[in-house]
């Protein structure tokens, strides 16, 4: 430890010791203090302080990031084998290779674009690097299709922090949640590349035009691939809207995606959305930890439950017939539930406030979805919204409270 | 009335006084201190070299100078320490030891009304004693008051004990609320626990309320909020249960006897226990006789409250105890003790450490490290769990920072002093200094609006 310090020591000893280097400071010391918590003390006020800081409280919500990282990394694998058809000749560690040479350099270059932004900014207004990347930069690539260009996610990254966070001001400063920025900016500015059947199992379109074409024209091709392998699940709910359906009924899809594959996640779909267990096992951990609200995670789900619920009863078509829980374990329902719509900066702020985001958010996401097919990841996008809303509801709430002191003046 | 409340934190701190009262080395050296007083500045009345007594003027507020703050003891005023721009930082008087009083004839206090008391109160310097709602500071003497509050306990970390201090202490005590009854024309409210000592059970002419809850259901701020709120323009004042003795042997004797009992707690202090002691007593003359440990921070006042000293400066006005704790300028390894530890020596009201699996009699070390570094707000939903009042902490908090008064208003800052914040800056993820920022939104309002 001593080393260390030393080392850390002499860093800023150098840096300071001129006046063109002084600006550096940030650059050392975001490694300083996440290797040492600092020496600060407090001043008059409250001379104890809790032990609890920013660092533990984002290093918590990746580590519930953890589970869904490496479902992800063996989906990743375990869906680019099942559409070549290769799966019962493949290794368990063959997967998880396949897998890892994927999502781990998503990881590496959202990391690396956003930091970079992050430090650039530190660095010209000449304060500390501030945590709220750390788990913006995890989320980024769990919510991304496997199959994204790099130089997207360093564009979109680079994109949502500098628009979505460090306009405002930085860190706790931002309206909308920065992954899902970078998720949206994605989106709508190459919506050929991040929609279709294409970009959610990793090397689909090259096998499409090889390997894909020849087995699916060789005389047994379902028992090799299946006909549209490389949809997501959404994306053949949604076809039901539409004049010539992939499948022909509710209970197809229902054999296609079970009910169990869903919950567990071995379905296409952006990395790290697909298992609602994972996320489920990192809501545990983040409700244990009191980390995320459980009021914004509870209502997000009742809110969805009744929308999906609602569209059951109207019915009419496959996509609204799909019973209600089975549509929640879809998509990026129970991800962005868990992970998005939690961020405490974006969320509303007031308890009260809480129960009417969260809502908001899980009934206007299965709402999107459902209805308008072209956007099957109404959940993003309802998040978004509500991130815009809050505000508002925030404001609703705390009107209520000073209407509460004002009348108690007047009766007094 | 019988209150609980259910929203805030104890907080287990080692180092709790022991029931002991000890003699206390009589200090050589007094001080009064402006700084004491917020918002205050004063007049000197008084020159270096000059000889006072006990009761004697030694300074008056500038604006309005028939508040006058006296001399606890009688002998010769030391030395005027100044600050920046000339700045009256303390007064300090070498004691003569012999406590000669200005005035000592006890009057009978029950037939004077409202204005002769008022006048006699401020004439003999105990006025500052009383101090107001809204904005935390000396009451002032034109104001009615709507009610009084005496909380009977406190419920701070290595606070003392009421009940222990001032046991046997009806008669000075029943005397000085006899004399706050005749400053009000509505109740004086004294708010006790379960087990409180006769003296405050049994007290006269208040109306007594049980309180129950964790820390901070002592603080007279949340003890208003639930049983008579302050809307705009309401005054309420409020005065320490000792400090009331301070008034009733004034009422008894006609002394200025600035006589009471502190506490000295802490991990760094070898035996915690309660001390005899003067009002604006120097610190090393409390100290003297006491072992304290190397690197510890001296702090008049409670641990979330108080005011870091030096061994050379003095009790504060208005302080009951002296804490004495590990100064916490030492880096800390992330993974051994620093903010990725398991840390189930560290005590944390966020579940994010194990504090809340332990057992509750568990006391815990606490040094003065801030555990982090200063950052927006980010985390919601955490103050509130601490904080006893119908007001929303960050928004009250946002609208300080932009100065916005209507806002302040209207989330209720007539209701709040600094200390109703303690805890909320104690929780804090992003380390912010919110007593600081509240002292400094009160000091607008009253300035702006009152």
């Amino acid at each position: 430890m001593k080393f260390l310090r030393n080392i850390f020591d002499n860093a800023h000893k150098t840096l300071n010791s001129s006046e063109k280097t002084k600006k550096f400071f940030p650059l050392v010391d975001a490694f300083d203090t996440l290797m040492f918590t600092p020496n600060h003390v407090t001043k008059n006020g409250s001379h104890v302080r809790d032990a609890i800081d920013l660092k533990r409280t984002m290093m918590l919500v990746i580590i519930a990031l953890i589970p869904c990282l490496l479902f992800g990394i063996y989906n990743t694998g375990y869906q680019h084998y099942r559409v070549l058809g290769e799966l019962e000749v493949i290794s368990f560690w063959e997967i998880i290779f396949k897998g890892a040479l994927v999502v781990l350099p998503l990881v590496v270059v959202s990391y690396g674009s956003g930091l970079f932004v992050e430090f650039i900014f530190a660095i010209k207004n000449g304060h500390t690097v501030q945590e709220g990347f750390l788990v913006s930069g995890m989320l980024i690539p769990l919510c991304m299709p496997a199959d994204v260009p790099l130089w997207m996610v360093a564009v979109a990254t680079i994109f949502a922090v500098v628009i979505g966070k460090e306009v405002f001001g930085g860190t706790g400063m931002n309206i909308l949640n920065v992954a899902l920025t970078a998720r949206a900016f994605l989106f709508f500015a190459h919506p050929t590349k991040m929609s279709g059947n294409e970009v959610w199992v990793t090397g689909f379109s090259d096998i499409k035009g090889e390997k894909y074409a020849s087995l699916v024209s060789s005389a047994n091709p379902e028992g090799v691939v299946d006909g549209s392998s490389g949809a997501t699940a959404l994306g053949d709910l949604a076809s039901f809207m539409q004049d010539s359906p992939v499948l022909e009924n509710t209970q197809a899809f229902q054999a296609k995606y079970s009910l169990m594959d869903s919950f567990l996640g071995f379905i296409p779909g952006s990395v790290g959305e697909t298992s609602a267990l994972m996320c489920l096992i990192g809501a545990a951990l983040l409700l244990w930890t009191g980390i995320a609200s459980w009021r914004v995670i509870s209502s997000f789900f009742v809110g969805g439950f009744v929308m999906a619920t609602i569209l059951n009863l109207v019915g009419g078509n496959g996509y609204f017939e799909l019973p209600a829980i089975h549509q929640l374990m879809l998509g990026g329902f129970m991800f962005g539930m868990v992970f998005m719509a939690t961020d405490p900066v974006t969320a509303a702020h007031t308890n009260a406030g809480k129960f009417i985001y969260g809502f908001l958010g899980g009934f206007l996401g299965i709402l999107i979805r459902m209805v308008n097919p072209a956007y099957p990841e109404g959940i993003m996008l309802a998040i978004l919204i509500a991130n815009v809303f809050a505000p508002l509801i925030d404001h609703m709430v705390i009107q209520n409270n000073i209407n509460r002191r004002l009348k108690r003046l007047k009766t007094a | 009335m019988k209150i609980t409340v259910k929203k805030g934190l104890d907080i287990k701190m080692k180092g709790v006084p022991n029931k002991i009262i000890a003699e206390g080395n009589l200090s050589k050296s007094f001080a009064l201190k402006p700084s004491d007083f917020p918002n205050l500045i004063p007049k000197l009345l008084v020159k270096e070299g000059d000889s006072v007594k006990c009761g004697s003027p030694i300074f008056c507020d500038k604006y309005n100078d028939v508040v006058v703050f006296v001399s606890p003891a009688s002998g010769v005023v030391d030395k005027i320490i100044r600050g920046e721009k000339r700045r009256i930082l303390a007064v300090t008087i070498t004691s003569d030891g012999k406590f000669t009083q200005q005035n000592s004839k006890a009057k009978d206090f029950s037939k004077l009304d409202r204005a002769e008391l008022k006048t006699d109160l401020l004439k003999s310097g105990l006025w500052p004693l009383l101090r107001m709602r809204p904005i935390d500071i000396i009451a002032r003497p034109e104001d009615n008051p709507k009610s009084i509050f005496i909380s009977s306990f406190d419920t701070n970390p290595l606070s003392p004990d009421y009940d222990f201090i001032m046991h046997n202490k009806s008669a000075e005590f029943n005397a000085g609320l006899e004399l706050l009854n005749i400053l009000t024309d509505g109740s004086v409210h004294l708010q006790i626990r379960k087990n409180s000592d006769e003296v405050f059970s049994n007290a006269k002419n208040v109306k007594t309320h049980l309180v129950k809850g964790p820390h901070p259901s002592g603080n007279v701020g949340v003890q208003m909020h639930e049983i008579d709120p302050i809307n705009k323009g309401e005054v309420v004042w409020y005065i320490n249960p000792q400090d009331v003795m301070i008034l009733g042997r004034y009422s008894l004797t006609g002394a200025y006897d600035a006589n009471k009992v502190i506490c000295i707690g802490g991990e760094n202090v070898n035996s915690p226990k309660y001390f005899k002691t003067i009002s604006g007593s120097s610190i090393e003359s409390i100290l003297e006789g006491v072992e304290i440990k190397e690197n510890s921070r001296l702090i008049s006042g409670n641990p979330l409250t108080g005011l870091k000293v030096e061994k050379d400066n003095f009790l504060g006005f208005y302080h009951h105890q002296l804490t004495v704790l590990p100064e916490g300028n030492e880096y800390k390894f992330f993974l051994s003790e620093g903010w990725l530890s398991l840390g189930f020596n560290r005590f944390s009201a966020s579940k994010s450490y194990p504090t809340w699996l332990m057992p509750k009699s568990k006391t815990y070390q606490f040094d003065t490290n801030l555990n982090g570094e200063e950052r927006s707000f980010v985390v919601s939903g955490q103050y509130e769990k601490v904080f006893p009042f119908d007001i929303y902490p960050v928004q009250l908090i946002k609208s300080i920072i932009t100065n916005d008064i209507e806002k302040m208003e209207n989330l209720g800052i007539y209701e709040v002093s600094p200390e109703d914040f303690a805890l909320c800056e104690f929780v804090c993820t992003s380390k912010i200094n919110i007593q600081e920022i509240v002292r400094n939104g009160l000091d607008l309002v009253y300035k702006e609006c009152m």
